[in-house]
């Protein structure tokens, strides 16, 4: 279980009678979890990259909105190996801090962590890093990606080593395009 | 056991239970009142505030009251769920049509120290032209917090910081009195269908 779910359910024990009231509301009982898939289309143009005994695959950030400094990285990471391995961190050149985040809704409200120990990869299993869940954080960016473009990223694992790789754009509206289905 | 044990124990008890009856109580809650369905907090959802809109100007509920009115709580370095939301808000604002002037929307920032008039605005100008950003000083936004029942923490990264912040939308009548929530990733057509009946009970 993930840190924040399990803080989450210690605050749920803990909750107040309005917690509980509010989480009674069906609309509140959704959490984290549902997820968008990657879209399609991003799917598409990336290939997957070895790196050691790591596979990354379905790259893409979501166009940010004008004005933002922030966007989220999104992808797939198997490891093949034997041994368990971090994504610890890592860059891009349009953002000037970059970080590995973990983020959840609980009880109605999003909490974001930065994974101070990076996010753990065991060997024989695929991380999906994704909307509401984990992800990279491009920080404090210096340029606005566009739909269609791709912004090159350096990821950086504690075993593995560097490897940067292209990260597709995709529209803003992509995501919750493929969000919809998700729930049909 | 001693009396004066007995004696203790049932005094605790008694202060423990009047303890939570008047927790309850400021909170509007009866025993039993909890279930799935019922609102007992509705009444206390929502309030007078005065914030920082675009262009200097001052909105103070007054401006929104008239018209349902959805408000959400975000701040633009938001990477998934404020442009989520927006993006969704922008998308019922379409599906509604012509309906969707009967209706006003607000995102109110809980990071005033990024989020200045011109920064927010120009974010909000990426969504649906009818959604108001609003800003404030860090008491102005902690009152309009509380009065929603919104709740917002800055939580320091290696690198800087982000927020927490309640995902939920608030839907409030012409009156201001709360109407019910959209939830962070409820599915389009149950936000559309509760826009639609908030629109026409109003």
């Amino acid at each position: 279980m993930s840190q924040l779910n399990r803080r989450g359910a210690c605050r749920r024990l803990a909750a107040t009678a309005f917690a509980a009231a509010l989480s009674a509301l069906p609309a509140l009982a959704q959490h984290a979890g549902h997820g968008q898939a990657a879209p399609a289309a991003a799917a598409a143009q990336t290939a997957p990259i070895k790196v050691g005994d790591l596979v990354i695959a379905t790259a893409w950030t979501r166009q940010p909105p004008d004005g933002a400094r922030v966007a989220g990285g999104f992808m797939k990471i198997t490891n093949n190996g034997k041994t368990s391995d971090r994504l610890i961190g890592g860059s891009a050149p349009f953002a000037k801090r970059f970080e590995v985040h973990e983020m959840a809704v609980v009880d109605g409200v999003m909490k974001m962590r930065e994974l101070a120990k990076g996010l753990e990869i065991k060997p024989g299993e695929t991380v999906e890093l994704k909307p509401g869940g984990y992800h990279v954080m491009y920080m404090d960016i210096t340029a606005s990606p566009k739909a269609g473009a791709a912004v090159k990223t350096t990821l950086k694992f504690e075993k593995a080593g560097e490897v940067t790789i292209d990260v597709p754009v995709v529209a803003a509206g992509a995501g919750g395009g493929q969000q919809k289905k998700m729930h049909h | 056991m001693p009396i004066l044990k007995y004696i203790r124990w049932a005094a605790w008890t008694a202060v423990a239970i009047i303890a939570i009856a008047a927790g309850l109580a400021t909170l509007g809650i009866t025993p039993g009142s909890v279930n799935p369905g019922s609102l007992p907090l509705s009444a206390s959802i929502g309030g007078p505030f005065n914030l920082q809109g675009p262009d200097g100007k001052r909105f103070t509920e007054k401006d929104f009251l008239g018209k349902p009115f959805g408000v959400f709580f975000g701040f633009t370095n938001c990477p998934d769920v404020c442009p989520t939301t927006m993006l969704e808000l922008s998308n019922r604002m379409q599906e509604l049509g012509p309906d969707a002037d009967k209706l006003r929307l607000v995102f109110i920032s809980v990071d005033p120290e990024q989020d200045t008039v011109e920064h927010l605005k120009k974010y909000v100008s990426n969504f649906d032209p009818r959604i108001v950003g609003l800003t404030g000083t860090p008491d102005e936004i902690a009152d309009v917090a509380k009065k929603y029942r919104a709740v917002y923490r800055k939580v320091p990264t290696s690198t800087g910081y982000t927020m927490d912040h309640t995902a939920t939308v608030f839907l409030m009548d012409k009156t201001g009195k709360f109407a019910g929530t959209l939830a962070y990733q409820e599915n389009g057509e149950s936000q559309l269908a509760k826009l639609k009946r908030l629109i026409a009970a109003n």
